[in-house]
């Protein structure tokens, strides 16, 4: 009980933060924003598709993974910035529970990006984004984007561990999320990538994702060639499965980690 | 009672290549001051961090306050107070949102929690800036911060890892200050420097340790007497310091000093005044007219060269250029520190 309790006063130490320097907050939310008009407008006249609404209906469920999946790089430059100051000798020489430190963090970062889905949400509204499956599937693929991002913190949380360098930290997270992102079905139909990525494609928990979001906000499921495969039958069993995995791996080694984090 | 006790300590980086501390014990009396002198890299913060439950020795114990330190660091942690050689407190936070936070990791309560903050600030003249963001304050300030941030449970053994490196001499005065209060109210510290006037000026007891091992142990007047009599120094230009040099020599019987950055010529001397008239008339001979010339009783600079044979880092600050060049080499000495696992 007292380590949750910990961890949400460390979540509330990333809100206040937030609350003195709002320009993070502003920040953070016009990147996504500017991704939605840039990909709307530069590249939606060029994307042909199939159905009602245009390139727009099948571009939103894509930026909100993507944005999710960057998640991992706001968690891990955080911590990796709280490893250099100084300020992780302060907690650790608190008599507080190992983990409240990067449990709460996940948190903050969760939470920030529900304020971030909610400003793209309505972005994307204003730009012609239509969600026609209704109010309970809507809020289920939220929750969805949400977890999502919830777990790859957990990834994050590992690599700001692992680097001795906060700008390290950035550009490495974004080696990851970069081509994780885009080696998927997010914002083009993976039929146009050489068979091999195709694959790859398929298999990225971004691309389950991103279908498993389209599914939910009541659109038809967009596979490339290998529409057979398991992933894109079942993107939400798949998408939970990662989740888990993802879950199952990370936290156990993240809270390993920061326990002997300066004891190297 | 001893309220903190190292015996043997040992720990090693890079493989074993270098050791960081090497068999190094000490103990503190309940109540006391103790100072833990030395240059950089000589072991000081690893071995406050060894007490702190912060880094785990290769080999050796500790007990702070009685509690096994690699056995329940828990309860270690819920006695201690620590302020490191770096304001550890959330920059973008104000003083007290930091202290408020702090007081509920410690499980205050969040009325308690406030009641302390506000306690704190005016006790450590900070209540003017509570509100305003870490990163506006000034360093003393910052440092006192820091330093409130580890009393919020009144620990009964308090560390203090370098509390005035980087200081202003007024940032410095203030902080001693703080200090020497808190002494008064009873609380057991150690407190690591490597200002030799600082050890002077706080500590109860001393210890001067050198390449992770401790290579003397004893009061300040105690280390003073260690190296006996007093110090003949002359000041002289840059072109006649090997004159001036082998003229001190003469006259003290020993190998003269310099510290180049300041000219100054030094060598121990039983002979007082005497010897500055010996000195002088040499010199006179010579046709070199010093600039300064005195005899000072020994201050812990001096004890520091006797045991360790090379200078104590502070010793040549005086000019600005000096200060602004030193500020440089410690800021890379704390890049380097960083990939070796800050060993210092």
């Amino acid at each position: 009980m007292n380590a949750l309790m910990d961890a949400l006063i460390i979540t509330k130490r990333q809100l206040l933060q937030l609350a003195r320097v709002p320009e993070v907050l502003i920040f953070s939310t016009i990147q996504p924003v500017m991704f939605v008009l840039l990909f709307r407008y530069v590249f939606g006249g060029s994307i042909a598709t199939g159905d009602p609404g245009g390139y727009v209906q099948l571009l939103m469920p894509g930026i909100f993974v993507q944005t999710t999946a960057f998640t991992l790089a706001a968690t891990a430059s955080g911590l990796a910035e709280d490893m250099t100051k100084g300020l992780i000798d302060r907690f650790r020489s608190l008599p507080i529970s190992r983990s409240a430190l990067v449990f709460g963090r996940t948190l903050g970062d969760g939470l920030l990006n529900v304020v971030v889905l909610a400003v793209m949400g309505i972005a994307g509204f204003i730009v012609g984004w239509r969600p026609s499956s209704g109010i309970f599937k809507i809020g289920l693929a939220f929750i969805f984007l949400l977890a999502f991002g919830y777990s790859l913190s957990w990834v994050g949380i590992f690599a700001g561990l692992s680097a001795r360098d906060a700008r390290v930290v950035q550009n490495l997270s974004f080696l990851i999320t970069f081509p994780l992102t885009f080696l998927s079905n997010a914002f083009a139909p993976t039929t146009g990538m050489p068979r091999p990525l195709q694959y790859v494609a398929e298999w990225n928990p971004v691309s389950t994702m991103v279908a498993a979001c389209r599914e939910l906000f009541g659109l038809q499921n967009h596979f490339g060639a290998t529409a057979n495969s398991f992933p894109s039958q079942h993107p939400l069993t798949m998408s939970l499965i990662y989740m888990v995995v993802i879950l199952a791996i990370f936290v156990p080694l993240s809270v390993r980690k920061y326990s002997h984090a300066n004891k190297k | 009672m001893k309220s903190i006790v190292a015996e043997h300590l040992v720990r090693t980086y890079r493989n074993g290549e270098v050791k960081a501390l090497n068999d190094l014990s000490l103990d503190v009396e309940e109540g006391t001051v103790l100072s833990v002198l030395g240059p950089n890299g000589a072991g000081k913060t690893t071995v406050v961090r060894v007490l702190t439950t912060l880094l785990t020795p290769d080999s050796g114990s500790a007990t702070v306050g009685g509690i096994d330190v690699l056995k329940h660091p828990e309860k270690v942690r819920e006695i201690i107070g620590l302020s490191g050689q770096y304001a550890a407190v959330d920059e973008t936070l104000t003083g007290w949102d930091n202290l408020v936070m702090f007081g509920r990791l410690y499980h205050l309560g969040k009325k308690a929690s406030v009641t302390r903050a506000d306690e704190l600030l005016e006790r450590f003249s900070l209540t003017d800036s509570a509100r305003r963001p870490i990163k506006t304050y000034s360093g003393g300030m910052r440092r006192r911060l820091d330093l409130a941030a580890s009393l919020i449970v009144q620990p009964k053994v308090l560390f203090l890892d370098e509390p005035t490196t980087g200081l202003d001499p007024r940032g410095r005065q203030e902080m001693w200050g703080v200090i020497e209060e808190l002494v008064k109210g009873g609380v057991t510290l150690l407190l690591t420097t490597q200002y030799l006037d600082e050890a002077d000026q706080l500590a109860d007891d001393i210890v001067v340790v050198d390449h992770g091992k401790v290579i003397a142990r004893g009061t300040s007047d105690a280390l003073k007497k260690q190296v006996g009599g007093e110090r003949l120094e002359v000041v002289v230009d840059a072109a006649h310091i090997s004159v001036t040099m082998e003229a001190v020599a003469k006259v003290s019987g020993h190998a003269a000093s310099l510290d180049e950055g300041l000219r100054k010529v030094s060598a121990p001397v039983t002979t007082g005044a005497t010897a500055l008239i010996e000195v002088l008339r040499l010199l006179d001979a010579g046709g070199i007219h010093p600039l300064d010339v005195a005899l000072k009783r020994p201050s812990l600079d001096d004890v520091f060269m006797e045991l360790t044979g090379h200078v104590a880092e502070d010793q040549v600050v005086v000019t600005d250029s000096a200060r602004a060049k030193k500020k440089d080499k410690k800021s890379n000495e704390k890049k380097s520190s960083k990939k070796k696992g800050a060993q210092s």
